[in-house]
């Protein structure tokens, strides 16, 4: 099963407004796709609970996994957005 | 003064602590609390009861996300968006669906799910855990909406009610229309609970720990008076009314006066505003400064410290609003029910007690320096001369500090709280290294009565008509009265309009207060004389109680 490990970028982890935009992109490409964190137990990736419950911060690598056709191309854009800083594009304060 | 009303069959008054002034009548309705499950019940036909399940799943999704479209504020919305995303989740989901196979009827399985999703979040620990009270959100409205009971939170009758609740918490009221609720009655809290700030920071008459409060059917008229604390049930439509346009009558009256606040005899005392951000001060607010900026929003819900240019254009907004006027900054107070996660100060058993205020510069001077470079900048680019002061300082050494790194930076006005019992008795030395005190009243009754503000079962002990505590107020005035600098109340009392002439008559110079309170509040000291004033203060000091205070200054006006 083709697989990708890449470590969370954003500044507060896999949390919050990160997570939101990390699961909206998976529940996007309507692919099965499973995260774990190290040999922990892969969850889905389009539950905001499951990807939460990862507790994944700052630096934490976790690694995508998702099978059938284009699930390279899937699987590499996810892990582009992981590797890019999710808090730099919170709303700006008043 | 109350009138009285016509009773009719099953009339009762109810009584509790009166703390935002003002009367209303209207139709009750209570915030519903989280629903209890009932006994288990056997499930015969599977499927309809996953659908059911789902179905109150959805509904509290739906109703979330429609909240959060509604929401004005980004931060409450971004919430209210990750907690519908929580809702519709599909692990969630699942989870339900699974218990439901095994037996569970749907408002069991709902619980135990998010029970178990609850779970998973705590052991993540840190900031996820934080998340796991999403859940308990969500749950109780799950189970509310699967056992057709009533959805917690604040009701919407359609038209403008009384609102009763056990008590309130800044997450129930973050909706609260100060438009269609006429007043606020709950069970517990105190005259500093945030019931109390709430509705003195909306203008509506409110009484707190009134037992029984939550027992007057959905529906029921009532009467609440907002001074006595008196809520009266049996009362008619007809009454209502006329209490109704007796209440706005009496509002108008009030917002007519306006100009610097004074005794009848001219004596000036300043009336100044307790503001969180420069978005407090639009509608043409009528006071002459501000009296309490509390510069913690800027510091809410951050993980790292915000820079110096956004720190800088939030003070110099609010300075370039008073041109001419006092504006007093105090800096961040953070502490037992504020804290600020950037801070990473560690969990403490009795935060009260703890590294709070001031004290956190002992640990992160740097957090203190930046603010103060930040508000001298804004000073300079606003051409005004803002006062500063520190919440909780405690000793002459720590004003002096303090003042030492204030004035280094140019600032001119500096001060110090008073909130801890140990600063009111050494006023006179604190003011010997400060040009200025500004007596916070909450946090003085809570030190002084040794009493948590939370706490409903110690109302009593925080009343601000203790006259132990306006012995500690005197204390102060008097000190400064002797140097001739300024003490200030910036606390709830100075919200009270009676109490306003007792705190002028021990000699406080300044009042600062939430905007809607400055009209009443000008009002009673109009008319007073300075003389009478004083008589107030003494009758409240000789009391021995609260009531006996607050009843001597009511019958001598």
């Amino acid at each position: 099963m083709p697989e990708r490990t890449v470590a969370v970028a954003s500044r507060s982890g896999l949390h919050a407004r990160p997570a939101k935009i990390f699961v909206e992109a998976v529940a996007r490409q309507g692919m099965a796709v499973r995260i774990r964190v190290g040999d922990g137990k892969p969850v889905p990736a389009n539950s905001m609970l499951a990807v939460l419950s990862l507790g994944a911060g700052h630096g934490t690598e976790v690694t995508l996994a998702a099978e059938g056709p284009g699930a390279d191309e899937v699987l590499a854009s996810l892990a582009e957005l992981l590797a890019q800083d999710l808090d730099a594009e919170a709303v700006p304060d008043a | 003064m109350p009138e009285p009303v016509a009773a009719v069959p099953g009339a009762e008054t109810l009584r509790g602590l009166g703390i935002s002034p003002g009367r209303a009548a209207g139709r009750v309705y209570r915030m519903a609390g989280p629903p209890l499950l009932p006994n288990p019940v056997p499930v015969t036909d599977t499927v309809a009861e996953i659908a059911r399940a789902v179905r109150g799943l959805e509904e509290v999704a739906d109703e979330l996300a429609l909240r959060a479209e509604k929401a004005a504020d980004p931060a409450a919305r971004d919430i209210l968006e990750a907690q519908a995303a929580i809702a519709g989740d599909p692990m969630l989901r699942e989870s339900v669906d699974e218990h439901v196979r095994a037996g569970m009827d749907a408002a069991h399985a709902i619980d135990t799910a998010c029970a178990q999703s609850r779970q998973m979040l705590l052991s993540a620990g840190g900031y996820f855990a934080e998340r796991a009270s999403d859940l308990d959100d969500i749950r109780n409205r799950a189970v509310a909406a699967v056992l057709g009971l009533p959805m917690p939170g604040v009701p919407s009758p359609g038209y403008p009610f009384i609102l009763t609740a056990e008590d309130l918490a800044p997450a129930d009221t973050v909706n609260l229309d100060p438009d269609t609720v006429l007043a606020l009655v709950t069970e517990k809290g105190g005259p500093t609970s945030h019931t109390a700030i709430l509705a003195r920071a909306l203008g509506l008459p409110a009484v707190v720990a009134c037992h029984g409060a939550t027992g007057i059917a959905d529906g029921t008229w009532v009467s609440v008076d907002g001074d006595t604390g008196e809520v009266g049930t049996g009362i008619g439509e007809e009454a209502a009314a006329e209490i109704q346009r007796r209440a706005l009558a009496e509002r108008d009256r009030l917002g007519k006066a306006s100009g610097p606040g004074r005794t009848a005899d001219g004596h000036p005392v300043k009336l100044l505003l307790n503001i969180g951000s420069v978005a407090d001060l639009q509608a043409g607010v009528d006071a002459e400064g501000v009296g309490l900026f509390r510069s913690e929003f800027l510091f809410l819900d951050r993980r790292t410290a915000p820079t110096h240019e956004e720190q800088t254009s939030a003070y110099e907004a609010v300075l370039r609003a008073f041109p001419g006027g006092q504006v007093v900054i105090r800096t961040l107070d953070a502490g037992t029910d504020k804290p600020l996660p950037f801070l990473g100060l560690a969990d403490e058993i009795n935060p009260a007690l703890g590294v709070r205020g001031l004290r956190v510069s002992r640990r992160q001077p740097d957090v203190l320096d930046a603010q103060l470079d930040a508000i001298a900048e804004a000073a300079r680019a606003s051409d005004t001369s803002p006062w500063v002061m520190a919440p909780m300082v405690t000793t002459p050494g720590e004003a002096a500090d303090f003042a030492r790194a204030a004035r280094s930076r140019g600032i001119a006005h500096v001060g110090a709280m008073v909130e801890v019992p140990a600063a009111a008795l050494h006023a006179r030395r604190l003011l010997d290294e400060v040009d200025f005190l500004s007596i916070g009243t909450n946090d003085l009754s809570q030190y002084t009565f040794a009493a948590d503000r939370q706490h409903g079962d110690l109302a009593d002990l925080l009343d601000p008509w203790q006259p132990a505590l306006l012995h500690l107020i005197a204390e102060c005035a008097e000190a400064g009265r002797a140097v001739g600098k300024p003490v200030g109340v910036c606390g709830e009392a100075a919200a009270d309009p009676l109490l306003a002439t007792v705190l002028v008559g021990l000699g406080v110079t300044s009042l600062s207060m939430s905007a809607r309170s400055v009209p009443a509040v000008r009002d009673a000291l109009a008319r007073h004389s300075i003389a009478q004033c004083r008589h107030n203060a003494e009758l409240a000091l000789a009391a021995r109680d609260p009531d006996g205070a607050r009843r001597a200054v009511r019958e001598a006006w």
